[in-house]
């Protein structure tokens, strides 16, 4: 063996000591949200969220070890190119984690990799109902509709008599309906009729007008949050239907944080249960705020999926520190099924370790005028570490 | 019974707001198919163009309404009338295939260009307050807006009708649609005639795109979302009339918000049902004239 040879293979032995090192130093997290595409608002809120998170809580971490996140664009509601995404960050670039997912169908598109892979997938938003049980490997600190739907018909049964709803035609529209409509009747109240909308509708004028002539006391809507919640709230302020004395209620995805202020006047007295307010005043929350508003401007109040995406990063960062950087993902799983943390800025939460879906209180909030601006004022908590309703329900299947 | 017809005058209302703006802006599409045998798929651009116009002036000049609408009308007939000396009249020759596909192309580049001004998401509408709330009218509440919507369209249609039927410009428009060629030999100038027509009716889907802004929402898709709409409203009235498309247009808004009110499961095929089941029973459409 001559002296260049054994440079070069002392050369090739360092620098693959130098490869196993970092990989066991630097953690590589697969983000997939929505950067283009009529989705692109809600996938910025996680974006944000994410991004706020790591750069105030890089210390937080053992030392040595880095979180490296690898973003990636699904476009929208898209299971056909999310679960492409998630299969090259797992298997090119190698991610321990998977997190973000604005839509369902995305998440549940996902869901079945992770299991074959065996990669924790935090879900950082989608909500549909059923996406954890299709994998031992996925966890849910966001939410599901049941949650909030729930709840609310329970509480609008004990003031209202007549009740309609008018949600958006696709699985999280339906679960809303469904929740609602359980708690409601169980309460006593009767549902006088639904309607589901297509999810492509700009005009809900056709469809709020059946709902003024048939005088319910109280309507449930549900829009995936955005532009399409405003439309609706629209048509109930053109058709004059407060003054006729219909009730506006409904998750809190119709009056999300970033959306409210273009809802304008009309949002005024909408009531609605959601587990997250940018103006609820916990200290926890009123910290958070600060530091989002800081970084991204004044006048940007941080959304539900802005949490959702800080919460979600929380609970990664506690899986390193809980295994000194060194992840191994049965083990993982099992620490998530202990995640307990009373420092979200929406309050207390808990992985349920049963269903590994989240458990969290969830409030009653009114629109109201607040320093000139719209929130939602929590003035009630409706329920305090609510297990998903329909797991609960449905578990002996 | 009281419900029942309280419910019939809701679909009614609703339905004749949505056919109105449907009408005009497909008005100008059927005269010039009808005209120039110019099959312009591109004719949602042109509506799409007044919406943002009007938004535009309105969100960020801040513009009174009137303005901003009559400015939308303005600027869409004027560039349009730049786009069929440019692109349009080297085609009217060409056969229906080099049409279509032109047009689809144009469609293609207003999407990408309302897209990277405009981003994906619709425009919001802001109406002047006097557009908003609603008007009491026989013990019932109608929304302003809809009712000047309605109001004003059946002015514009009114209008039309006069200037086709009762003026000199629109007896060349009638002589042209029957008999080009004799039009032409009896010394109508069909080039100009067919430069302001294709200006008028892009106007007026600018018009309608503008008006309807708060029912149709304006965002880059638009002229492909709705495409099938426009092509209904003139298959269905037939080509180069001005009752059809009127007619259609009235068909397709009720029964549209019909089958929201009613049946809104159904989504969109009560129409294309409806459409399939009159064009069997009269391929030229309501008021078209036998194919030539």
């Amino acid at each position: 063996m001559n002296i260049g040879k054994a440079a070069v293979l002392a050369a090739a032995i360092a620098s693959l000591a130098i490869a196993v090192n970092a990989s066991a130093q630097t953690i590589k997290v697969g983000v997939i949200t929505t950067y283009s595409g009529p989705g692109a608002a809600q996938g910025d809120q996680l974006d944000k969220g994410f991004k706020l998170y790591l750069k105030l809580n890089a210390d937080k971490l053992p030392a040595g070890v880095k979180v490296e996140p690898v973003f990636r664009d699904d476009t929208g509601a898209n299971p056909d190119a999310a679960r492409r995404l998630a299969q090259e960050l797992i298997v090119r670039d190698k991610v321990q984690f998977l997190t973000g997912v604005v839509w369902t169908p995305n998440a549940a598109a996902i869901a079945p990799l992770t299991a074959e892979a065996k990669v924790p997938f935090v879900i950082a938003n989608a909500a549909g109902v059923t996406i954890p049980l299709a994998s031992p490997y996925v966890a849910r600190v966001s939410f599901t509709l049941w949650q909030a739907s729930y709840p609310l018909g329970q509480w609008a049964a004990k003031k209202f008599k007549r009740a309609y709803t008018v949600v958006s035609d696709f699985a999280p529209g339906h679960e809303a309906e469904e929740g609602f409509i359980k708690g409601f009747k169980e309460g006593g109240g009767q549902i006088i009729g639904s309607a589901r909308v297509p999810m492509t509708a700009t005009d809900f004028i056709p469809y709020m007008q059946r709902v003024k002539d048939a005088k319910p006391d109280v309507l449930f809507a549900f829009n995936p949050a955005g532009k399409q919640a405003t439309a609706q709230m629209k048509a109930y302020a053109d058709l004059g239907m407060q003054k006729t004395g219909i009730k506006y209620v409904g998750p809190g995805d119709i009056t999300t944080d970033e959306e409210l202020q273009n809802m304008g006047d009309a949002a005024l007295g909408v009531l609605t249960v959601h587990h997250y307010s940018a103006a609820a005043t916990r200290p926890a929350n009123k910290a958070f705020v600060a530091a989002y508003k800081k970084e991204y401007g004044e006048k940007l109040n941080p959304g539900f999926m802005a949490v959702g995406a800080w919460d979600a990063m929380d609970l990664i960062f506690q899986l390193i520190r809980d295994q000194k950087g060194k992840i191994e993902p049965d083990k993982t799983m099992e620490l998530v099924k202990k995640y307990k943390t009373a420092n979200s800025p929406r309050g207390q939460i808990v992985i349920d370790p049963e269903t590994r879906d989240v458990m969290q209180n969830e409030y009653l909030r009114e629109v109201r005028k607040v320093g000139g601006a719209l929130a939602n004022v929590e003035i009630e908590t409706v329920g305090t570490l609510i297990k998903d309703p329909w797991k609960v329900f449905n578990k002996k299947k | 019974m009281q419900d029942f017809l309280s419910s019939l005058v809701s679909v009614a209302f609703h339905g004749l707001a949505y056919g109105m703006i449907l009408y005009v802006i497909s008005v100008g599409l059927s005269v010039t198919m009808g005209l120039m045998g110019f099959a312009n798929l591109a004719h949602g651009v042109f509506a799409m163009a007044g919406g943002y116009v009007m938004l535009t002036a309105i969100n960020s000049q801040g513009a009174p309404f009137p303005l901003a609408v009559a400015g939308a009308f303005v600027a869409v007939a004027l560039g349009s009338m730049v786009l069929e000396r440019l692109l349009y009249a080297r085609l009217y020759t060409a056969g229906e295939l080099e049409q279509v596909l032109f047009t689809i192309g144009l469609i293609f580049m207003a999407v990408a260009v309302a897209r990277l001004i405009y981003g994906a998401l619709p425009q919001p509408v802001h109406l002047p307050e006097y557009m908003k709330g609603q008007l009491r009218f026989l013990g019932r509440d109608f929304p302003t807006y809809r009712v000047f919507l309605i109001l004003f369209s059946i002015a514009i249609a009114a209008l039309l009708w006069f200037g086709v039927e009762r003026t000199r410009w629109g007896a060349m428009v009638r002589a042209a649609v029957d008999n080009r060629a004799m039009a032409q030999s009896v010394g109508v100038n069909t080039t100009r005639l067919f430069t302001l027509t294709f200006s008028l009716g892009s106007g007026l889907a600018a018009l309608g795109g503008a008006l309807g802004a708060d029912i149709i929402a304006i965002q880059p898709t638009y002229p492909f979302e709705h495409l099938v709409y426009f092509l209904i409203v003139v298959a269905v009235g037939g080509l180069g009339t001005l009752r059809g498309p009127f007619v259609a247009a009235l068909l397709i808004g009720v029964a549209d918000t019909a089958c929201k009110y009613w049946i809104p499961e159904l989504g969109a095929f009560f129409i294309f049902a409806a459409t399939i089941g009159i064009l069997l029973w009269r391929p030229g459409g309501l008021y078209g004239r036998a194919a030539t």
